[in-house]
């Protein structure tokens, strides 16, 4: 018999916020980089480089951190690539981004064989672990969630109070908002349309890389080929019914989190297939596309902005 | 040193047309200066010349007496002149003070906007010149008359000493016209320029210290307001070297095709763009609907080409009520639609001339025969066909429509349309971006589908094609249709002040 | 008239190849930069392509496993084409294959009795409409309430991912249960091998053929001309009386159901039964494929082989020159991003100077593969 508390418990939130983290992390990404009027099917393939980076860094550094600084690089020289086809020279958006989750999924696999001889895992390396805030993780229950926990975690809920600072309490947030819903309208005024576009499109790869590296350093301590598993394209999901807005996204990012822990729990359970609960996310990303959306507006027109 | 803006020789050409001809504007500090005309008359374009959008062919411009070189509008701004163009320039989803200080944005810490000493600015210079608005509001909530005045202040608050206003009222209800004229008095008492661009008589008469009149590019005259009416501007507005009469001969009209009744509708706005929309089109019988662009056109032919709901009111075609109709059972009952847009809606330019040909008509006979197959054989003899009876310039009926010349692209358009042996045919702005003869084709064969026993519907803002083709004249004035003329009983004069809100009382 | 005839056709001929000339080079940088990455993680590249292609066009085996490879992709390339051109973005013909697979396979298993002719026939279609099923619902989403297609047809394929492998792991289950796979199909439901020694079956020449018919619908049918037309211009149409949200449905069924039938040809004709992970991602082949092949139905028929003699000769590059296999995925990836933007490959022409320069290692490097594949047959073969 299943008690219901082996279900839903304490525990079960506080996975919930770490499986909502790279969720949170990519949609913060696609926000900055839909806002700046481009799509970026690429969350996947810059998630998965991120986590793959971040582990082969540290591998080769011992050092953590190290490992997610270069993760971080790397994703925004990923979003470089994709402004520099999409802006530059103006190339199909989504063309471009699945030609980046391809790469991704096969540079990943293949570094991963030239480094540990193994397509399929790494060596373990030194993770992040986890850190302790001294008297949030002596509060019941909250403490329990949000008390003691990967960096990374916190570095999330920092990052998505950042954004929303960013976008509508500064300048550059101003412009990147402009830039995204009418170019014609921020040109005027001045603003360098080309350059906003490439320097959020870093932006955006950096945080997709961060997410990713939350999976394999994070949570992990080493790298399994294709561990993304479509969250990327659950982040999208995610920032769409997130309504484009940070704390929406994180809002829904815990939603979908929540599928994801509770298919874990269901997992360990053991009276449901596997196969059906991992597919729970899926469907879910699925019903609130179809139930949802029509609710929501995209924040820009996406067409390559062309002076006259 | 009395003068703000002067523009001496202005000459501006695009391939094929003369949009300025030799300019000469002068306006003064203080004062607020009526550029008038019709469509196509050259006042945008003259405008746009001043704030640097164009680079003029030949001519100067003197700014407080200082000749500047116009190569940019960055130049323009600095220069203390500022646009409000028709077409708004403002990011829906930021509030008003937000697109006000877009990209001259004050900071505190260096890194954060300053709103609050923005708001302050803001509520300021708006209660001075009477342009009252909530800094705080988004603009997409904003009626179109409040957007305007966001505009202003983004001028303004570039420092602007000389304001050019392009059609301002076009999209303005009357009180939020008043407001503006209130506006612009006061801009003027603090010594501002105002230049206001527009084709309303009633208007400019009420509102400015003189007026320019243009006309096919040239200035025909430089008027003091107080001196002048309506009936002169118009005049001048309009009037022709050779007068045009209607030479509609054999006038005879049949049974009545298009019964358009009370139609009301509204525009993407969610404002009202038809109020009360009544008229009939009959066999053998052109109706020419004459008014400026911006009147209720473009929503007029989307609704009878069911591409736009209506709010109330009925069209009904030969006796049936097509009014919820699709547009693929239009076209099967009968009508035929050249839109204004040939490259948008009418033409699909990665298709062929002989794929354009057939396009609305690939799903019926003799296209389609059995099992959804596209009788190619019948489609290539088809266009052969067309192609040889209007003379269309190709290389071959495969060559894309994106290769053929503005002119020819029109003809596959008229071609398609006009063979089908339409009971109605829509056609809008049917010869825009056309050369003469491309024109004068368009016009012969809409004229001949007429003597065919076609009942035509001409949308216009050509008032010379308008006299040209039709034996009636319907003008179209804010969304209302405000008369109906015989083209024998009436004339340039009156039409070009019923379609710019004047009347004859 | 012939004369005019036949100098148009080979006008049109002419401007085809030209209109190739942005794919190829596209694959020519992807190998170029491929090459950089093997040099740089200490691999010869002119050792792995030419392992590659010993391996993928060396022996009747490799020829067949190179086409054998290559024949789901063509449907899933198909697919994706006829998805693009009605303006819409299918990528979720990976799920669309798996569904298929399986109910072909279910119709496969069960229905023995009826005889080949009828079985066959009805099992590949049982799997095409599987597919269909599995492409209506991100059509019908994005018509009707405008849900991105691209997500929904991505989630739809992890859905089918886990469906499928439910099923084969559970309630079909062959005994004794220990690999993840269903029961054989009955010998009336088999798709005939055609090529003696290797896997190749009859499923290529349908790809073939439904490349050919695809061809066909484009230019001769009112639904091609339609579904072109929405692709196009999508204002166009509807002014014309086209209705759009129809259209789209329709594209996206039509699309579901070339992938499943592809699923279903892979189950039939190569495995017999359905086993879990039969697909190592056809379906994403598919839509580099398409790319490649420059969305022409014949053209991707040239492309998968391409993909098709990587994948296979992949395997002979793997286990002689120990590259590991997924420079595959690396390849493809570069060729679609090169793809995606035609202006670089412009502006990569533009710079011609730079391009000769680039290409002068590279066509050494095709004589030395020349010459190594002259020496190694003349020595009797490997």
């Amino acid at each position: 018999m299943v008690n219901i508390i082996d279900i839903i418990n304490v525990g079960l939130f506080a996975a919930t916020l770490r499986m909502a983290t790279p969720l949170v992390l990519g949609a913060l990404g696609g926000i900055f980089s839909e806002r700046v009027g481009v799509i970026n099917i690429a969350l996947e393939g810059m998630m998965l480089t991120g986590a793959f980076t971040g582990v082969m860094a540290s591998y080769y550094t011992g050092n953590a951190w190290i490992g997610v600084l270069a993760a971080v690089l790397v994703g925004g020289l990923l979003g470089l690539l994709h402004a520099i086809l999409t802006v530059e020279f103006a190339g199909n958006q989504i063309v471009s981004g699945t030609g980046i989750n391809i790469l991704a999924l096969g540079i990943t696999a293949y570094l991963s064989q030239v480094i540990w001889g193994s397509r399929g895992a790494s060596q373990s390396v030194n993770g992040l672990g986890t850190i302790s805030i001294p008297l949030l993780k002596d509060v019941p229950i909250l403490g329990e969630i949000l008390g003691s926990t990967t960096p990374l975690v916190y570095v999330m809920l920092i990052l998505v109070i950042l954004t929303y600072v960013v976008l509508f309490k500064t300048p550059m947030g101003l412009r990147l908002r402009a830039v995204g819903e009418h170019p014609a309208a921020a040109d005027t005024a001045g603003i360098n349309v080309r350059r906003t576009k490439y320097l959020f499109l870093i932006v955006s790869g950096m945080l997709a890389s961060l997410g990713g590296v939350f999976l394999s350093l994070g949570q992990l301590n080493f790298f399994v080929s294709s561990m993304t598993g479509g969250r990327g394209f659950i982040a999208l999901a995610a920032m769409i019914l997130g309504g484009w807005m940070p704390f929406g996204v994180l809002g829904a990012g815990l939603l979908f989190g929540f599928a994801d822990a509770v298919q874990m729990r269901l997992q360990g359970l053991g009276f449901l297939a596997p196969q059906i609960i991992l597919a729970i996310p899926y469907i879910v990303t699925v019903v609130v596309l179809a139930g949802f959306v029509r609710k929501r507006i995209p924040p820009s027109d996406y067409k390559p902005y062309e002076k006259e | 040193m009395n003068t703000a803006v002067r523009m001496v020789n202005i000459t501006k050409t695009f391939p094929g047309t003369v949009a300025s001809d030799r300019v000469n504007l002068e306006v003064k500090k203080g004062e607020i200066h009526g550029l008038l005309g019709e469509n196509g008359a050259g006042k945008t374009v003259l405008m746009n010349v001043l704030y640097g959008l164009y680079k003029p062919d030949q001519g100067q411009i003197f700014i407080n007496d200082k000749e500047i070189r116009m190569d940019s509008s960055a130049t323009a701004i600095k220069n203390g002149i500022g646009m409000v163009h028709q077409h708004f320039m403002l990011v829906p989803s930021l509030t008003v003070a937000e697109n006000i200080v877009l990209g001259r944005e004050p900071r505190k810490n260096m890194l954060l906007l300053d709103m609050e000493k923005i708001v302050k600015d803001i509520k300021e210079t708006s209660r001075e010149y009477g342009l009252e608005i909530d800094p705080k509001e988004l603009v997409k909530n904003l009626p179109v008359g409040l957007q305007q005045r966001v505009e202003i202040l983004k001028a303004l608050y570039r420092g602007a000493q000389i304001l050019i206003l392009d059609e301002p009222t076009s999209v303005l209800t009357p009180q939020e016209v008043d407001s503006l004229f209130k506006a612009m008095k006061a801009l003027r008492e603090q010594g501002k320029s105002v230049i206001f661009i527009t084709h309303k008589l009633k208007e400019v008469c009420a509102v400015c210290d003189r007026i320019t009149v243009l006309k096919k590019g040239k200035v025909v005259g430089t008027v003091d307001a107080n001196n002048t009416n309506p009936l002169e501007l118009a005049a001048m507005m309009v009037g022709r070297e050779i007068s045009s009469t209607c030479k509609k001969e054999n006038y005879q009209p049949g049974k009545c095709v298009l019964k358009v009744e009370k139609l009301q509708a509204l525009n993407d706005r969610k404002l009202s763009a038809l109020n009360d929309i009544t008229f009939e089109v009959h066999e053998s019988e052109i109706l020419g609907i004459a008014g400026v662009e911006g009147n209720g056109q473009t929503e007029l032919v989307e609704v009878l080409t069911g591409l736009r709901q209506t709010t109330s009111g009925k069209i009904i075609l030969d006796g049936r009520s097509i009014t919820n109709s699709s547009p693929h059972d239009r076209i099967s009952m009968g009508i035929s639609n050249v839109p204004e847009d040939r490259q948008k809606r009418g033409l699909i330019l990665d298709f062929s001339v002989l794929e354009n040909l057939i396009l609305g008509y690939e799903d019926k006979p003799p296209f389609e025969t059995g099992w959804f197959r596209l009788n190619l054989r019948k489609a290539a003899s088809f266009s052969d066909e067309l192609i040889q009876e209007y003379s269309i310039k190709t290389p071959s009926k495969e060559t894309p429509a994106r290769h053929l010349s503005g002119g020819t692209q029109q003809r596959v358009v008229l071609a398609r349309e006009f063979s089908r042996k339409p009971k109605l045919i829509i056609a809008s702005q049917p010869t825009r971006g056309l050369d003469i003869g491309a024109t004068e084709y368009v016009h012969r064969k809409l004229a001949e589908m007429r003597d065919q026993g076609v009942a035509v519907l001409l949308i216009s803002a050509d008032l010379d094609e308008i006299l040209a083709l039709s034996d009636l004249i319907a003008i179209l004035y804010e969304g209302k249709i405000v008369a109906i003329r015989e083209c024998g009983k009436t004339n340039e004069l009156e039409l070009g002040l019923l379609m710019t809100g004047g009347n004859n009382e | 008239m012939n004369e005019k005839a036949r100098s148009s056709e080979t006008r049109r001929l002419m401007l085809t190849l030209r209109g190739t000339i942005p794919q190829i080079i596209a694959v020519l940088l992807a190998f170029l930069i491929g090459a950089i990455i093997l040099l740089a993680t200490g691999h010869s590249p002119i050792d792995a392509y030419v392992a590659v292609l010993k391996g993928a066009f060396g022996d009747v085996y490799g020829i067949g496993q190179t086409l054998t490879q290559a024949t789901p992709i063509i449907f899933t390339a198909l697919a994706f084409i006829f998805a693009f051109k009605c303006g819409l973005f299918n990528i979720g013909a990976e799920g669309q294959l798996l569904i298929g697979g399986f109910t072909a396979a279910l119709a496969g298993i069960y229905f023995g009795d009826l005889p080949i002719y009828i079985h066959l026939p009805f099992a590949l279609l049982v799997g095409a409409t599987g597919g269909a099923l599995w492409g209506f619902i991100p059509g019908i989403l994005k018509a009707k309430l405008g849900a991105h297609e691209v997500i929904t047809s991505m989630m739809l394929s992890y859905v089918a991912l886990y469906i499928t492998s439910y099923m084969v792991n559970y309630p079909f289950i062959a005994p004794p249960g220990w690999v993840a796979q269903t029961v054989p199909v009955a010998p009336s439901a088999e798709l005939p091998r055609i090529l003696s020694s290797t896997q190749l079956s009859a499923s290529i020449l349908i790809a073939i053929g439904m490349a050919a018919i695809l061809t066909l619908v484009f230019n001769r049918t009112v639904l091609g001309y339609e579904v072109r037309a929405v692709g196009l211009n999508t204002a166009a149409a509807e002014s014309n009386g086209i209705n759009v949200k129809n259209t789209m449905i329709i594209a996206f069924i039509i699309s579901g159901a070339l992938a499943g039938l592809g699923g279903a040809g892979e189950i039939l004709g190569v495995h017999r039964r359905f086993i879990s992970g039969f697909s190592p991602g056809y379906g994403f082949d598919g839509l580099a494929v398409g790319l490649i092949g420059g969305l022409n139905p014949i053209g991707t028929i040239f492309a998968a082989i391409l993909i098709g003699a990587l994948r296979a000769g992949g395997m002979t590059m793997n286990t002689v020159t120990g590259v590991p296999i997924d420079i595959v995925s690396v390849l493809q990836g570069l060729v679609v991003l090169f793809v995606a933007a035609p202006k670089l490959i412009t502006y990569l022409s533009k710079k011609g100077v730079a391009l000769p320069r680039a290409l002068k290692p590279l066509s050494n490097g095709v004589q030395t593969i020349l010459s190594k594949i002259k020496r190694t047959s003349r020595k009797g073969g490997s």
